[in-house]
């Protein structure tokens, strides 16, 4: 395998891909948001639980591969008790970086494991795979309810 | 890596393998596999640091030196409007155009050259079929029978066609193995079918349907029978006459012509008392500010100017399958796909859909441990193009309660070494993923 593929499936993405976290469908939960990829049938359920303007849980269920999961798993420990303004920021601020070519550097203090996700810049048919969960929970933080598509 | 075979099957298997491995050499020796890949320039390029491996011929096949060729000849010496102009280039480019028309004729067993219509594709000819054939004559009481394998261009036209005349929608399921479960076809095989349509092969499931037995239960009904041959045509002879369909649709992009040609058959009756797809110029007798006068088929379907160097190069391409010829391809593309179908069903954790044989084309696969999507990833690292999603066939996704295969699909420059090199590439997505 490549040093470019190797680098994207690297163990933090294999482990959250195997293992993910916050996965099943919670007790409680306030909103929750479908994504949707059509072209390759990622699918995946998000339900947040609020404190006041605080993040306090993402939970996720459904089915995608695995740089979909492990994103999604990734995304959702990132926005454990997060000020929900300062979430809309930050990802609003990793779906620009997706969008940079890979030779731009990433600020690996600022985005920690997240940092592994902006491998797939290297496979631009993937950023739709790694972006699924970031445009789903930017939707609903925004007040969206409906199904997210990424087409 | 460990494969839990029992070691004395593991002897047997290997056994097997091997001795199916020297079956394939020499079939491929005598179709001269050598001398056709030779043909392809683009075999010869390297993907990812490694020399290709074009796994995804059903999605469209390479071209061949010759189809490349004649699309270069044409430009640079005999590009011109077809049936038109009182000019040679003009004259020579019809000859030819209409030339291809009589070959695929041929190539397609039809009876006369009028029964052959110049498409841009499968998807084309059969939303052709739906709207002039289907739409003036369906009727609210009306039904129409396609199967749950259909690729979404012979399901979506009849959904549409069913909603504008208020006919129903009627459907032959699959069994568990893959194949059409015809148990019930008397009961939804009616006086009320008025078309079937049927896919010839399966492009996820690589099964062959039983067209003639179909043709024959439809006309006992009074039911014309559509097939859609997207997927058969390439690998496989066919004769529409002894399949006795009454339409067939095909892509030439599949079976090594240029994309955007595409070939319908329809028994000529038929075809003259339809109306026109789409109107415009060239497919005229007399036109006056009122009324027009349309001319007679083909050319009442083939409405402006049409895709000229497509259709002259899929005469090459066909030139090409018949210099080999189509049971020499059919035999030898059915030991390799016997060949990979072996090596890997035998992969711990990889199961493979539809029936082992009759297979044609395709071998879609899951694997326990990775994701279609990242299966395709993985191969790609290795130079190897195959497909990873729900090949335009979500019905059959949801009859097996998934959500996406990664599938393999062959042409006949497709060789052992190649499988080879696929089967070493799906251990490593094991390692990777497990």
């Amino acid at each position: 395998m490549s040093s470019a593929s190797r680098a994207l499936y690297e163990k933090v993405l294999l482990d959250h891909a195997k293992s993910p976290r916050n996965y099943g469908e919670p007790d409680t939960y306030d909103k929750k948001i479908e994504g949707y990829n059509p072209l390759c049938g990622d699918h995946f359920i998000f339900y947040v639980k609020c404190n006041g303007d605080i993040i306090e849980k993402v939970h996720f269920t459904g089915q995608g591969c695995a740089i979909s999961k492990a994103s999604a798993s990734l995304l959702t420990t990132f926005l454990e008790k997060q000020p929900a303004d300062k979430a809309v920021e930050i990802i609003e601020n990793f779906l620009e970086l997706l969008k940079t070519s890979p030779d731009t550097p990433v600020d690996e203090e600022q985005w920690g494991k997240l940092t592994a996700i902006a491998g797939v810049r290297e496979f631009p048919i993937r950023i739709k795979c790694a972006s699924l969960a970031w445009h789903s929970l930017l939707n609903i933080l925004k007040g969206a309810e409906k199904t997210i598509t990424t087409e | 890596m460990s494969l839990h075979i029992p070691e004395e099957n593991k002897a047997v298997n290997e056994n097997r393998i091997q001795r199916r491995r020297w079956h394939v050499e020499a079939l491929a020796r005598k179709i001269g596999i050598e001398s056709i890949r030779a043909q392809f320039p683009i075999l010869e390029r390297f993907v990812r640091g490694k020399p290709l491996v074009y796994l995804d011929n059903a999605a469209t096949s390479q071209k061949p030196k010759n189809v490349i060729d004649t699309i270069t000849r044409y430009y640079e010496h005999e590009n011109s409007n077809v049936h038109r102009g009182i000019h040679y280039l003009s004259e020579k480019v019809t000859e030819k155009y209409e030339e291809v028309r009589s070959k695929v004729a041929r190539f397609l067993g039809t009876k006369v050259d009028c029964e052959i219509v110049f498409t841009r594709g499968t998807t084309d000819s059969i939303n052709l079929i739906a709207q002039s054939y289907a739409r003036p004559r369906l009727q609210p009481d009306d039904e129409v029978l396609v199967t749950q394998m259909e690729h979404h261009s012979n399901l979506i036209p009849w959904q549409v066609v069913c909603q504008q005349t208020g006919a129903k929608l009627k459907v032959i399921p699959i069994t568990d193995e893959g194949t059409l479960d015809l148990t019930q076809i008397e009961q939804l095989l009616t006086k009320k079918t008025k078309i079937v349509s049927v896919v010839h092969v399966s492009n996820v499931l690589g099964t062959i349907n039983p067209i003639s037995e179909l043709a024959r239960k439809a006309h006992e009904v009074g039911a014309v029978i559509v097939v859609d041959g997207a997927q058969s045509t390439p690998h496989t002879p066919i004769n529409v006459q002894e399949l006795d369909c009454d339409f067939f649709a095909c892509s030439g992009h599949k079976m090594y012509a240029p994309t955007g040609t595409g070939i319908l058959y329809g028994k000529a009756p038929l075809l003259e008392s339809m109306e026109p797809y789409q109107t415009g110029g060239s497919m005229i007798l007399h036109v006056t500010l009122e009324k027009t006068i349309y001319a007679h088929t083909p050319q009442k379907f083939e409405a402006g100017t049409p895709n000229i160097e497509g259709v002259i190069a899929l005469g090459s391409a066909i030139d090409f399958l018949q210099s080999l010829g189509m049971h020499e391809i059919c035999h030898y593309e059915d030991a390799l796909i016997q060949y990979a179908y072996e090596n890997l069903s035998r992969i711990p954790g990889v199961h493979i859909l539809g029936p082992k044989k009759p297979r044609a084309g395709v071998i879609s696969f899951t694997m326990d441990c990775a994701h279609p999507h990242d299966i395709g990833q993985i191969l790609d690292e290795e130079g190897i193009a195959i497909r990873a999603g729900h090949h335009c066939a979500q019905p059959i996704m949801e009859r097996y309660g998934l959500s996406s295969t990664a599938r393999a699909s062959f042409a006949v420059y497709n060789t052992v070494d190649e499988i080879d090199r696929l089967v070493n590439a799906i251990y490593k997505v094991q390692e990777i993923f497990q």
